[in-house]
């Protein structure tokens, strides 16, 4: 095969297009090889076009690229979203013929026709195995390993019963078959499982995130559902009470994050999750709770627009309301995934600024990383460290809000006795007790901003790329930078002189590393999938740099192409 | 652990003085909580007493217990985040008419019929009082205040049937000047199990000329001369709306009380919650994504 294989499958809503998918990418990773997936669908349960690609290689993969190599379409609709993209060496297979698809001969496309329909309908007299015999096509046609695909589909729907594990077993093989019988392979494109399996696991972003509170110690999850966060929810739902957590629904975000916010006073590590109409709501709790010093975590998974906007697309807009929102002068940190990995590492993270700082720690994902899977390193438990809130020791005299040169004082938890106050959003001295005079006002405001101000020394805010001596860098943040990795890559390759800065904290800004990385290089580059270059403009404002913006919203993440493409452009 | 011996209900008191006009009802329910404290021997480390925002909600701010003084309208989602992470603690949640039934009327529901096992006590002055004579939920129809100055167009919302009917498990009206009453019912609110709910009518002889310790002294009635079964839901619920402010007499006294499972006893995987005692199996759960 070449390096890598970008394989998608698109059809109807509800017609296993996701499932199918699901279960190649699957057994892939279970033969070694890399795997990163991505997914759109429609907000409707039922109907509309729905989308399942991913990306296989022996090596490691960066984004989830330009766009594909082989696209499987189930119906008529999904060919005409598609064909258009169809580029010499591209594979079409559709189902035909006589489904209603009928593919013009395109230079250089290979076509094959399986009748998907056909088979599953009137062979088989069961109309829903039809993605399972596109499955059997396309493990035939390129070589995927059929022994692992048998086990998933066994595995899937052994709850059904036996009578359904055979219907779909016999619509594989259909599938299989009637490539064997009738088509003679014509394209380049065949997967070899190259590595052992090793110790890895496969994941979505929003699993990792659930994954990565479990670890990190979360006991409280509180939340109303939200595309695309929910997914987190239904996770930590079903394994938190594992380890004696609990995971509640609420009767609205301001609900979950009040109880997040309870439970936090009671001593707990707690999270909510939602999407940007969620944060919205939340925003003066979010305010309540660093007034308070608390520590809570709250992952955004940000999706397309304002208002309803587009509930199962993503974009990078949440940022202004992350950072900036709310009432008052008060801080958070945010945090701000790429990966599948990033999803798991900086929600352990999170939690450990959140105690550290005792203050509200949001993370961002976005509606793409959140429905993405890809395998990654399973993590090594042994190696992370765990932070705990700095609690009082109940010796001395206790206050809550000590004034102190790091501006952290230490807390008690309900039950310890001397321990107790008043954990307030008002205005207050270092007991808690209210206090309005414009000189405590101040002395507490910087209290709590001075907890974070060398934030930067203390956590390795960004990760940088470069040699100090670069024609353009390029600081990107979010799933953006899964692009820019594999632009810069690129442009390597071919000669260019690119650097880049890949922050994972957004704000506070980190500074430093941007100023120094700005001096070395001649133009900087931010590319970011909002309209209002919201990052660009928290750096122009706190680092002072004045970057070249590139902005794309439309609810699509950034290609690798894209990217490439803008730096020759500003070279 | 805290000392056992009972404390008196004025070491329940803070040094900080309330803030309060004076003649407010809230100094009574004050009085009335450290008074229910001392006789159910309440400790101040195990007790947390949460509030929004209001003159009423000041109160955690005059108490020795655990507090926390929150924003309008959200103390019940707080207090239930506490207790739902630390079930031994006793939670209760003090504040006013418009926290808990306006801004906050939402979370009522949820938080009774989920039974979640915290006592709220509303200080019921049928008035803004922080922000200064603005009309309340349970304000009469007709009521003149700065925001409606031709009189108000609203029907008042009766809180004592809203509880029984979201399902609350526990359900009380007081008044602030019977101090005994008032101790009363918050100690047997504090003991039930489950979501407990008391309307304390406390006037706000500052802003309300209506509502007031006169206006009510000759209508209030113990509502146990006319109802002794508290688990008939339907006559509670039928004296709750016949027997309003607005009629000849006013009933206080429990109104229900309903053995139901609380949330807590409900939820799956929590035990004693007690740090460090059960190490999960971490490795298993990841074993879940294994390929
Ligand atoms: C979100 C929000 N909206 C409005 C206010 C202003 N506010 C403070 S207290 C209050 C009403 C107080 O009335 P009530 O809850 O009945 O308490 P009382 O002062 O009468 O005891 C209002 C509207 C606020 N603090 N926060
Ligand atoms: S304004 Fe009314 S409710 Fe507020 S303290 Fe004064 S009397 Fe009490």
């Amino acid at each position: 095969m070449g390096k890598d294989i970008i394989i998608r499958i698109g059809g109807e809503g509800g017609e296993g297009v996701i499932s199918a998918g699901d279960m190649l990418a699957q057994a892939s990773a279970r033969a070694g090889l890399e795997v990163l997936t991505f997914k759109t669908f429609p907000a409707e349960i039922k109907g509309g076009y729905a989308m399942y690609q991913f990306r296989v290689s022996a090596e490691e993969i960066l984004s989830h690229g330009d766009t594909f190599n082989i696209v499987v379409v189930f119906n008529a609709e999904a060919y005409e979203v598609n064909k258009g993209l169809l580029k010499p060496g591209n594979v079409l297979v559709y189902d035909g013929p006589d489904a209603g698809i009928d593919p013009k001969p395109i230079e250089g496309v290979v076509q094959y026709a399986v009748p998907m329909t056909k088979i599953s309908k009137v062979d088989l007299s069961s109309p829903i195995s039809k993605n399972m015999v596109a499955l059997g096509a396309v493990v035939q046609l390129f070589s995927f390993p059929m022994d692992s695909l048998v086990e998933l589909v066994r595995n899937k729907f052994r709850k059904k019963g036996e009578e359904i594990v055979n219907i779909n077993l016999k619509a594989l093989e259909a599938g299989a078959e009637y490539v064997r019988s009738n088509i003679k392979k014509s394209d380049r494109f065949i997967v070899h499982p190259t590595k052992p399996e090793g110790d890895a696991i496969l994941l979505s972003g929003n699993e990792a995130i659930g994954l990565g509170a479990l670890v990190a110690g979360c006991e409280f999850f509180s939340c109303y559902p939200i595309t695309p966060a929910t997914e987190i929810a239904i996770w930590l739902a079903k394994h938190l009470p594992k380890t004696n957590g609990i995971v509640v629904q609420a009767e609205d975000e301001i609900a979950s994050l009040g109880h997040v916010i309870g439970a936090s006073y009671a001593g707990a590590k707690a999270m909510t999750g939602t999407s940007g109409p969620g944060l919205d709501l939340m925003t003066e709790l979010l305010g309540f709770a660093s007034m308070a010093e608390l520590p809570l975590v709250i992952a955004d998974v940000q999706r397309g627009g304002p208002s309803t906007g587009l509930p199962t697309k993503s974009e990078q807009s949440d940022l202004f309301l992350a950072a900036r929102g709310g009432h008052g002068d008060f801080p958070r940190i945010v945090l701000a995934a790429a990966t599948i990995e990033d999803c798991f590492y900086l929600t352990v993270d999170a939690f450990n600024l959140a105690e550290k700082y005792q203050m509200p720690v949001i993370i961002l994902s976005d509606g793409s990383l959140a429905f993405r899977t890809e395998k990654i390193k399973r993590p090594d438990l042994a190696k992370l460290n765990i932070m705990n809130r700095e609690v009082y020791s109940g010796n001395g005299e206790f206050k809550r809000y000590e004034i102190t040169d790091s501006g952290i004082s230490a807390v008690s938890l309900p039950g310890q006795p001397g321990g107790q106050y008043i954990a307030t959003g008002l205005e207050h001295s270092e007991t808690a007790a209210p206090k309005y005079s414009p000189d405590y006002h101040a002395m507490m405001t910087e209290k709590r901003f001075r907890k974070i101000e060398n934030i930067e020394d203390e956590y390795a805010a960004s990760e940088y790329d470069g040699n100090g001596d670069e024609d353009i860098g390029i600081i990107s943040w979010g799933l953006t930078q899964c692009s820019v990795r594999e632009a810069v890559k690129r442009c390597r390759e071919k000669g260019l002189k690119v650097s880049a800065l890949y922050p994972r904290m957004v704000f506070p800004v980190p500074v430093k590393a941007i100023r120094k990385f700005a001096s070395s290089v001649k133009k900087v580059l931010m590319p970011e999938v909002n309209y209002q270059g919201q990052f660009a403009e928290l750096v122009r404002a706190h680092a002072g740099i004045n970057p070249i913006r590139y902005d794309i919203y439309g609810g699509l993440p950034f290609t690798p192409e894209q990217i490439e493409a803008k730096i020759k452009e500003v070279i | 652990m805290e000392v056992t011996q009972q404390l008196k209900p004025k070491d329940y008191r803070s040094d900080i003085p309330p803030v309060w006009c004076a003649g407010c009802g809230d100094y009574g329910v004050l009085a009335s909580l450290t008074t229910a404290f001392s006789a159910n021997h309440a400790s101040t480390a195990n007790t947390v007493l949460v509030s929004g925002i209001g003159c009423s909600s000041r109160l955690p701010y005059f108490v020795t217990t655990f507090g926390m003084h929150t924003c309008h309208g959200r103390a019940v989602p707080i207090a239930t985040g506490i207790k739902l992470a630390r079930p031994e603690l006793k939670v209760i949640v003090v504040g006013g008419d418009g926290d808990n039934f306006s801004i906050g009327g939402g979370h009522l529901p949820h938080v009774a019929r989920k039974n979640i096992d915290i006592t709220l006590i509303v200080m019921d002055n049928s008035i803004y009082g922080l922000t200064k004579n603005q009309v309340s939920p349970t304000s009469r129809a007709g009521m003149v205040t700065s925001t409606t100055p031709y009189g108000s167009p609203d029907v008042p919302l009766n809180p004592i049937a809203y509880a029984l009917v979201y399902g609350a498990t526990f359900v009380a009206q007081s008044f602030s000047s019977n101090a005994r009453l008032t101790a009363d019912l918050i100690g047997q609110a504090m003991n039930h199990k489950g979501f407990a709910f008391i309307n304390v009518i406390s006037p706000c002889p500052t802003f309300n000329k209506v509502d007031t310790f006169e206006y009510y002294k000759p209508l209030l009635r113990n509502i146990d001369e006319v109802h002794t079964d508290k688990g008939d839901k339907i006559k509670a619920l039928s004296l709750a709306m016949t027997m309003g402010r607005e009629s000849a007499t006013v009933p206080i006294g429990l109104f229900y009380q309903e053995n139901r499972p609380s949330y807590v006893e409900l939820l799956s995987g929590i035990k004693t919650r007690n740090k460090g005692t059960n190490k999960p199996d971490l490795e298993k759960i990841i074993d879940v994504f294994k390929l």
